[in-house]
């Protein structure tokens, strides 16, 4: 086991340098000038805030300090909040990140394991077809529609959760906000629980045990869900990396300090040290929960265990 | 299940009542002004940015040496200074600063610190980016670029601690109204000096807890993307006038979202209101609708270094196909169509020269030697990825429709876009400009050959020299007269094809007072009060 | 079972079984329709009304006989719009999609069937490639690709359109063909990148297939590797693939509208249900019919796919046939 868990670090430490050095050299290709302005800065002194950044220096000379930069724990100022650390702004943002990532996966879970469950243990019923329409209509209402209807109508017309904003201190800013965000992604459980439900109940030990005369909710839980489970884990895992750093349009919609859109602003602005230090805190969440999505797929399936 | 209802009754009954007082209510309760920003600052330090965003914010922090009036742009109520004085030709200018003044810190506010703020700004180390803004005054600009390198040689002078003398390169009349941009405030010299050097760029010095200003209130928090909040500072010079306990600058990105906050009882005041929801608020809550003229024009660059294109009258032809008017109304709600770039301003009254005819466009475009749009190649024209996919839209169908001529959007991020046009690498652009102050000069000044903002290719001597001659001519009177004479050969061979002069669509709540129409749209935080 | 008969193959068995279910049926049928109606309807000229025809003087009119969806913020038609959006929505779902699920699926059947090293270091590009930032690689793409997707179109239109084709007929064509030809970049960048949730999920399906006792039993009869994991492990994993599948398309045509919101997808004045939608949504308070439209079709369209995707893996599970 410990074998497996320091190649799997040593795995980690090389997948992460090849991102850093990838996504480096992707920034410094983009199109567009750093450091533009909506004002034409004069050259005399672009060049003076090109030298501050070091961006006078050979792109080799630049990564490598860059890279010092990261490995030390430090990725520098950003470019675009000028004279602001970057781990400031991160500091700010990760969290709210983390609150809204981990309550619409709370809100995607409840929902979509459960109707997943419930669809295919009544397969072709009245429930199945009408809770699989609903979760469909989670992904047909995409967040920028769902998420100004909800805002409108208990932000607005209620007046009982703000319509936008996030307080760290006040778990009613997150409502809405872990609603609209976790509804695509019950969406995309549901179907995925269902299908490896149906998957697994029609195994032959299943059968084993409706001949034996086991009830049907015992072989749903007890013998299935273990089974039925595996696609949505393998699912899981990325879309929780996702949702942390990546929520942009609910972020925009309702005015959330999260890390989506600093992330895009960076991306705007080619405000490289950002881009490159959300870059990894993504991909270390990445690695992480593909890791745990790997642990958990071998628990769920002990013929695994041997193997992984 | 009865029971399962009666347990939850009080609980929502509870919900309901902690919602009951909205933000707007417990603000006006604690004289909190509640802003849409519509984005985060790039800094507070008054010397590292450009924008307006940020303005809004340092004139809270800092005061210049003229306050704004709040309800006129051509007020000059004292600020920093107390009183001043211009010779004849308005190339010396002497201020008196108030005796009395104090940073927040309780430091005095001294002459030494608006000298060590122009020092700071122009000094070549620092590269702060908006430096040109202080070029009129004498041999600011060869300091700047690092031609001379002696301070004193530049035009400011402190002859005591309360006395600021300031000699300009040329007359300039419309000082006063300059001062009141970030660029001419004065900087806490003694609390920059502590956290590094005079030309560092990134030290602590603006960050809260250490900010120290001049202005009407402090900075207490900057949460990024979630607010900038300030509070009354008690050491402002004019505090016992000043209603407000703080302002609090919300960075709403999406205007949809800012209207909707702004309807649940979130802002007092919002940025922007989207067009297509004027008609509505019109109709249902006339109360809050603001509609007024902002110094501000849209317009499209053309790159007359491209083929065709460096043809006057295709430009000329493609400027009189667009239907202002339509754009304005049907689009562009609150702008107004415009046949110049500069907009009205104080006692400058420009000349409308174009406007739509769509037969005069046909007859230019055959002139030129492409009737009906036949060998006019497709142009590509250049617009920002969030900028306004409707208006590219309509121009789009009325070149096609009057000319022939066929464009495509070429969407670009924002750095590329502005990289772009000052490459010359494009064919149309559309742009816009803000004016910084209330003269023809913020507008006009920049299609000199090799401006940075020009971007269009475009030069003309006789315009340069019109220019210049308005620059040394202190008659008032007369110097518009250039200025009008100059703008007039810009627009008639249309290196940039005006549409229309920005208006402001925006939503206030009632119970703010002090608040007027104002073309800068610089409302003084300091006379601004909450009554419900 | 009196239909299947000796020498029936799979794919007629699983059909059979198919026309069996009656929401697949419905939903295929619907799904024919949608298609025919925007692939048809707006190759025939002068057919609808010109989709980027706008008219100011008649904007956010509701439903009328000239106009049977009413007209947009600009005064076009929306009927029309939402052909011409729907034929890119579709193909931007397809193209991309097929494109995911092939990389996807093949990638990840071996990782999980073969294991052990081969297997790390596949799933650590899959890593890399899922932390790399999407938006900067999009960017990149179009950037690199623009100059090619230009020539593209003109190519295009003049290959469908041929030699002799007059003025007129060279821009309907182009009306149709541009919006396709570029959102090339997007097609690449989107295919090369979402293959990869496909390929985890399919790896996990594999891997526990891999383990059941039918495998083994392949296996000790000889079976070659590429043999086992084409005709036994994946037809036993096609469930999970299939919903995912049905899962991207209706993803993906989304995605394409967030980026058009960042000015990368179809490009004004052509337009996508995504971007109908999106814009739809902007004046959901003063004109809901504009977002109702678009929202409708895409629904359909979804419905549709989903209940055709569960019909097909029903008819496709080899165990059925026992049933």
């Amino acid at each position: 086991m410990f074998k497996i868990l320091l190649s799997r670090l040593l795995q980690s430490i090389l997948v992460l340098y090849l991102l850093f050095t990838i996504t480096f050299f992707l920034t410094r290709a983009m199109p567009g000038n750093l450091l533009a302005s909506e004002r034409a800065m004069p050259e005399h002194i672009r060049a003076k805030v090109e030298a501050y950044y070091g961006l006078n220096k050979p792109l080799t000379t630049q990564y490598a300090m860059q890279l010092g930069n990261f490995v030390q724990g430090d990725p520098g100022y950003s470019y675009r909040l000028e004279g602001r650390p970057v781990i400031e702004v991160i500091q700010q943002a990760l969290p709210v990140s983390f609150q809204l990532g981990i309550t619409a996966m709370i809100v995607a879970l409840s929902i979509g394991i459960p109707a997943g469950c419930i669809a295919a243990a009544r397969k072709n019923s009245l429930i199945d077809t009408g809770s699989m329409m609903l979760a469909m209509l989670g992904i047909c209402l995409p967040a920028f529609v769902i998420g100004p209807i909800l805002a409108e109508y208990f932000g607005r017309k209620l007046g009982a959760l703000p319509a936008y904003g996030w307080e760290a201190g006040t778990p009613n800013t997150w409502i809405l906000p872990a609603i609209t965000l976790g509804l695509a992604y019950a969406a995309y459980l549901s179907r995925l629980t269902r299908a490896g439900m149906l998957e697994t109940l029609s195994q032959d030990f299943v059968r084993t045990a409706r001949a034996k005369g086991v009830p049907g909710s015992q072989i749903l839980i007890r013998h299935c869900l273990r089974g039925g489970l595996i696609p949505a884990v393998a699912y899981i895992g990325p879309a929780f990396a996702g949702i942390v750093s990546g929520s942009l349009v609910v972020e925009t919609v309702f005015q959330v300090p999260g890390l989506g859109r600093q992330f895009i602003k960076a991306i705007e602005t080619l405000d490289v040290p950002m881009i490159l230090c959300v870059t990894m805190i993504y991909g270390t969440l990445v690695i992480l929960a593909n890791f745990v999505t790997d642990l958990a797929g071998a628990w769920l399936n002990p013929r695994l265990r041997k193997s992984a | 299940m009865t029971r399962c209802t009666l347990l939850l009754l009080p609980a929502l009954l509870c919900l309901a009542s902690c919602q009951r007082e909205t933000q707007v209510e417990k603000a006006n309760r604690e004289k909190i002004f509640i802003v849409g920003n519509a984005n985060d600052p790039k800094a507070l330090d008054p010397h590292l940015v450009t924008g307006v965003i940020e303005h809004n914010i340092i004139r809270a922090l800092l005061e210049g040496l003229v306050a704004e009036d709040p309800e006129s742009d051509t007020g000059y109520p004292p600020g920093a200074a107390t009183s001043w004085e211009h010779n004849a030709d308005f190339t010396e200018w002497t201020f008196h600063l108030r005796p009395d003044g104090k940073w927040s810190d309780g430091a005095p506010l001294t002459s030494a610190d608006f000298d060590f703020a122009y020092h700071r700004l122009l000094h070549p180390d620092l590269a702060g980016p908006y430096a040109e803004m202080l070029y009129f005054i004498k041999n600011a600009e060869a300091f700047n670029k690092g031609e001379i390198t002696d301070w004193s040689q530049v035009g400011v002078a402190t002859p005591d601690d309360y006395t600021l003398k300031i000699t300009m390169r040329e007359p300039v009349p419309f000082l006063l109204g300059m001062t009141r941009h970030y660029t001419w405030f004065p900087v806490p010299r003694h609390v920059i000096l502590r956290f590094g050097k005079m030309t560092d760029r990134f030290t602590k010095w603006s960050e809260a807890g250490n900010y120290v200003g001049n202005g009407p209130f402090v900075l207490k928090e900057w949460r990024f993307n979630d607010k900038v909040e300030t509070v009354k500072n008690p050491l402002y010079w004019n505090a016992a006038h000043v209603k407000l306990n703080g302002v609090r600058f919300v960075p709403v990105e999406n205007f949809y979202t800012e209207t909707r906050g702004f309807l649940a009882g979130q802002l007092h005041t919002t940025y922007q209101l989207p067009p297509p929801l004027v008609e509505k608020i019109r109709a249902e809550h006339p109360e809050f609708l603001r509609q007024e003229p902002y110094l501000a024009t849209d317009f499209i660059r053309t790159n007359i270094t491209r083929p065709v294109l460096d043809n006057p009258k295709v430009r000329m032809a493609m400027s009189l196909a667009i239907d202002r008017k339509q754009l304005c109304d049907n689009i562009l709600q609150g702008n107004t169509p415009c046949g110049t770039i500069t907009p009205d301003l104080g006692d400058y009254h420009p000349d409308q020269i174009v406007s739509f005819d769509p037969e005069r466009a046909k007859a230019l475009l055959a002139e030129a030697g492409y009737p009906g749009g036949k060998g006019v190649p497709r142009f590509k024209i250049l617009m920002s990825s969030t900028g306004s996919r409707a208006t590219i839209e309509a121009l789009q169908a009325m070149w096609k429709d009057t000319l022939g001529i066929l464009v495509d959007p070429q969407p670009k991020d924002w750095g590329s876009y502005v990289t772009a046009q000052q490459k010359l690498d494009y064919d149309i652009a559309l742009a816009a400009w803000t004016g910084d102050y209330l003269d023809p000069s913020t507008f006009l000044l920049m299609w000199t050959k090799g401006n940075g903002n020009n971007n269009t290719g475009w030069s003309n001597e006789e315009f340069e020299r019109l220019l210049s001659e308005a620059a040394h001519q202190s008659d008032e009177k007369q110097r518009l007269e250039f200025f009008k004479k100059a703008e007039r050969i810009l627009i008639e061979e249309q290196p940039i094809l005006p549409i229309s002069y920005r208006g402001r669509n925006y939503l206030l709540r009632p119970e703010v007072k002090g608040w007027h129409k104002l073309l800068l749209d610089n409302h003084p935080w300091a006379e601004i009060s909450l009554e419900p | 079972m009196t239909s299947a008969e000796k020498g029936s193959s799979l794919w007629l068995d699983a059909w059979l079984r198919l026309r069996r279910n009656r929401a697949s049926m419905v939903g295929l049928v619907f799904l024919f329709l949608i298609g025919a109606i925007c692939v048809i309807l707006p190759s025939i000229p002068d057919f609808l009304q010109d989709p980027n025809k706008t008219d100011l003087l008649h904007r956010n009119l509701g439903s009328s006989g000239e106009h049977w969806f009413g007209t947009d913020h600009l005064g076009r038609d929306l009927f029309s719009r939402v052909m011409f959006g729907g034929r890119v929505s579709i193909a931007v779902g397809l193209i991309t999609t097929f494109v995911a699920v092939t990389i996807g699926v093949v990638w990840g059947a071996v990782a999980g069937y073969v294991g052990g090293r081969m297997d790390a270091f596949m799933m650590r590009v899959v890593d890399i490639l899922y932390a790399l930032p999407f938006l900067v690689i999009i960017i990149l793409l179009s950037k690199i690709l623009e100059p090619y997707t230009d020539e593209l179109t003109v190519w295009a239109v003049d290959l469908i359109a041929g030699k002799s084709a007059t003025a007129k007929q060279l821009n309907d064509t182009r009306t149709w063909v541009e919006p396709l030809s570029t959102l090339v970049p997007v097609f690449v960048a989107i295919g090369a990148l979402s293959w990869l949730t496909v390929s985890r999920i399919v790896r996990a399906q594999v891997q526990s297939v891999a383990s059941l006792d039918f495998v083994e039993a392949a296996r000790s009869l000889g079976l070659g590797h590429l043999r086992i994991l084409f005709r036994h492990i994946l037809p036993n994993s096609l469930g999970p693939i299939i919903v995912y599948t049905t899962l991207t398309i209706p993803g993906v045509m989304m995605f394409e509208a967030t980026l058009s919101f960042l000015g990368l997808g179809v490009k004004a004045p052509n337009s996508s249900w995504g971007v109908l939608i999106q814009e739809g949504a902007n004046f959901m308070l003063t004109n809901p019919m504009q977002l109702l439209f678009p929202s409708i079709f895409f629904s359909v369209t979804l419905f549709s796919l989903n209940f055709l995707g569960d019909g097909l893996r029903d008819a496709l599970d080899p165990k059925a046939a026992k049933d």
